[in-house]
């Protein structure tokens, strides 16, 4: 599959050939303007692409209805995305309330959310988001994408303006819970520990394509140069990057 | 008479002008909303037709009022004189910001979060009700803010056309040098466009996300956001219904226009009552400026209205001025039902033309009727004339030189009030003055008659629509009943209880009646 823009010489997508299977966490690990989030959008069918075709639940996005497709679709937005004029309540409630869901379903759901990605309901249920910290407001972003209980999920640096005890919390957190729910998650970060947390299969993409698509420990043991660039940054000692793999190894393929 | 005392005994009429110009504001707020609102948001989608569209309403805004006025007057369905042409030009004016600010105000919605709505799973129209038009609404607030702001000056204007309102005491008080009655409409008028302003900005500012005070709390917000759509929602169907609703009621059986001036709302006023007391329903159309009188009665917008043949015989059919008051009257009679398809009534029995006008004391001195009886007293008269005398076709220039008249100086020219005080102070000693201005008999002045017929004859008569006529013979009947009715010097008392004493015009023609017995 492939996307590009008019005008603009190489394609920000270039023969992108990727599988993602039903219940997995497919990472999407690569650095700023590999075209992570264009990939996203042409999940959910923010983009269509030029040539080739995506196809969600074995129908071509074309053919499915752009809402239908959306609303079954969470999405975490990078930086957010929040809807300024609406409380915490309401972006949460937000295709809950699309779909025509009882308000007192849809209360309870979006107090068990905001529970969930650590924001007490009483305290911020009645706020805006120009009155919420950066790491907040991402936490609304994933307890809106989460709302409507979703099969597919799309998530784009949820965790990435999160201090880092935070983020290893709501990390410990989301595995936990993807475990207990199975949906289908993608998820786009450029952090590798992040990636090697979370992940069932990372794919590493650079300038538009897909360089490498494997499990995390064949991630960790490859030497593909990129991949062995993102290792370097862990900064582990061989044996310890062997031994890490090795315990990946032993927890099995899922997380 | 200072201001406060007028605005103390005139405040209930003060008021009930404020309303009318605030009924007009916000019908014609109402409909440009309704206009413009949906205008706006088909042009953020069809971003080729922006600009196009955009430069049509600035074009339109640019048209000067009165000429815009004057356009309308012809048109069938949306012109006419009164209320009605005031709103279409009032929402013409109103359209450029509404539309500008409402394309601005939906544009200026941040990109990402449009796109999360999408992404979201909204529908076109979720988007726009639930986050471009929440969003946008402060700007296209704004907007609405400086179109009422621009609509209470132009709605002064409005007046000229019959449209009512505040304008009326300004024009009036424009016509009669009043400077109470300029100030009654002017004041109220700058009042009324700081309250719409204070208001609708206050209002802006509560919708303003990012302006709001801290500690609101966004459920109480977002009901003031819903309370806002809601009561907008509900001006714009009122305003509407309203518009339609007067639209459709119908008319009186006549409509009465009259100039803007004292003596043809007077005369106007005359017909409408004598109409009145035939059990017609009469509908008043008076103080039209300009040439709307005629235009409107041609296009059947009024029925009826005083005129001067002179005026007529000149200034409407361009014919060159005859001194024959017969011929004159048969002319315009005849050329009026043959090309306007207009009556023109019997003369009402007095002229208003220029009056040369002399001391009374001066006039039994000398033994003064007519001007050639001034002739040999004029070298040692000293002459004061008004700015249109001294520059008419049929002033100054040709009276002199029809009379073979000359002063001990050369005329000073002055304003037409000052240059009577001016006689009655004997500071000159002759002045042409209006035949029927009432002052004639408060200062004692004579007029000498024009025993050389120089002075074109304007003898008042009523014109009425000739389809109306057969539909309604009493009206007729109403027509031939003025005929002579009225002397010359009826005519200045008459006036004279208007501007000078500042009657009520309806109370001074109902007691002339009365008196007259008619
Ligand atoms: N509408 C567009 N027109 C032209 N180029 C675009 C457009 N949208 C994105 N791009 C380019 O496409 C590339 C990929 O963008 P994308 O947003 O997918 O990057 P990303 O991988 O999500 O980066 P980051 O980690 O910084 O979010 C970038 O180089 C970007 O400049
Ligand atoms: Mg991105």
């Amino acid at each position: 599959m492939t996307y590009a823009v008019p005008g603009v010489a190489a394609p920000i997508i270039s023969n992108l050939e990727l599988e993602i299977h039903r219940g997995e966490t497919l990472v999407l690990l690569g650095e700023s303007g590999c075209g992570k989030t264009t990939t996203l959008k042409l999940i959910n069918r923010l983009l269509l692409p030029t040539a080739g075709a995506v196809l969600v639940e074995g129908r071509d996005t074309r053919e499915w209805n752009a809402i239908e497709l959306r609303r079954r679709t969470g999405y975490v937005i990078q930086e957010a995305g929040l809807f300024p004029h609406f409380t915490v309540e309401r972006n949460v409630a937000l295709v809950p309330a699309l779909e025509g869901w009882g308000a007192a379903r849809t209360s309870e759901r979006v107090a068990e959310m905001l529970k969930l990605v650590g924001l007490r309901p009483e305290k911020f249920a009645g706020r805006l988001p120009r009155e919420l910290s950066g790491g907040q407001r991402q936490r609304v972003g994933v307890a809106r994408a989460l709302a409507a209980d979703p099969p597919l999920l799309v998530l784009d640096e949820p965790f990435g303006a999160l201090d880092p005890l935070t983020r290893a919390a709501l990390q410990q957190e989301f595995s936990a819970l993807q475990k207990r729910l199975g949906k289908t998650v993608v998820f786009v970060t450029h952090d590798v520990r992040e990636a090697l947390l979370v992940a069932t299969r990372i794919g590493l993409m650079h300038a538009g394509r897909l360089v490498l698509l494997d499990t995390p420990q064949n991630f960790l043991r490859s030497d593909e140069p990129r991949a062995l660039a993102y290792r370097e940054t862990l900064r582990l000692p061989e044996e310890t990057a062997a031994a890490l793999a090795q315990t990946l190894d032993a927890r099995g393929d899922g997380v | 008479m200072n201001f406060f005392q007028f605005a103390a005994r005139n405040w209930r009429e003060i008021l009930a002008l404020a309303g009318e110009h605030l009924a007009l504001v916000v019908k014609a707020m109402a409909i440009a909303v309704a206009v413009g609102l949906p205008t706006g948001i088909w042009l953020t989608r069809r971003t080729a037709l922006k600009r196009p569209v955009l430069a049509l309403a600035g074009v339109l805004q640019t048209v000067p009022s009165l000429a815009l006025f004057g356009f309308l007057i012809p048109l069938s369905f949306i012109g006419g004189i009164g209320t009605r042409s005031a709103i279409v030009a009032l929402v013409i004016y109103s359209l450029l910001p509404i539309i500008r600010n409402t394309v601005t105000g939906i544009e200026g919605v941040d990109r990402s979060v449009r796109e999360a709505a999408v992404a979201m799973g909204m529908t076109d129209w979720q988007v726009l009700w639930q986050v471009e038009l929440p969003l946008a609404s402060p700007v296209i607030l704004a907007g609405v803010r400086v179109a009422t702001v621009i609509s209470v000056g132009v709605a002064t204007i409005a007046a000229a056309i019959g449209a009512g309102g505040l304008g009326t005491y300004i024009f009036r008080g424009l016509r009669q040098y009043d400077n109470n009655l300029i100030l009654a409409g002017a004041i109220p008028a700058a009042l009324l466009a700081l309250a719409a302003d204070a208001g609708l900005g206050l209002l802006e500012s509560r919708l303003d996300v990012n302006k709001r005070r801290a500690g609101a709390r966004g459920r109480g917000d977002a009901r003031v956001r819903r309370a806002f759509w809601a009561t907008l929602a509900l001006v714009v169907a009122l305003g509407l219904a309203f518009a339609v609703w007067r639209g459709g009621a119908r008319r009186a059986d006549v409509v009465v226009g009259s100039k803007d001036f004292t003596e043809s709302v007077i005369l106007g006023e005359v017909l409408a009552q004598t109409l009145e007391a035939r059990g017609l329903r009469v509908e008043r159309q008076f103080e039209l400026g300009g040439n709307l009188p005629q235009d409107s009665l041609v296009a059947g917008k009024i029925d009826a209205y005083p005129e001067y043949t002179g005026t007529s015989l000149m200034a409407i059919l361009k014919h060159p001025p005859s001194t024959d008051a017969h011929a004159v009257y048969e002319q315009v009679k005849r050329e009026y039902a043959e090309r306007f398809d207009v009556e023109v009534g019997p003369p009402l029995g007095f002229e208003d033309t220029f009056a040369i006008l002399v001391r009374g004391d001066d006039a039994r001195r000398l033994n003064l009727h007519t001007v050639s009886d001034a002739i040999p007293h004029a070298r040692e008269w000293r002459a004061g004339f008004g700015q249109d005398f001294m520059s008419r076709a049929d002033g100054y220039e040709g009276f002199a030189h029809a009379y073979d008249l000359r002063f001990a100086a050369r005329p000073r020219e002055m304003d037409l009030s000052l240059s009577y005080r001016a006689l009655a102070g004997k500071e000159v000693d002759i002045i042409a003055g209006n035949s029927t201005d009432g002052m004639i008999a408060t200062l004692n002045l004579v007029q000498l008659a024009d025993d050389r017929h120089y002075f074109p004859p304007y003898e008042a008569v009523m014109l009425f629509r000739r389809q109306t006529l057969a539909r309604l013979p009493v009206a007729r009947e109403a027509l031939q009943r003025l005929a002579g009715a009225i002397t010359t010097e009826e005519m200045r008392e008459l006036n004279y209880e208007v501007d000078g004493k500042k009657r009520a015009v309806a109370d001074v023609v109902r007691e002339w009646r009365e008196r007259k017995g008619l």
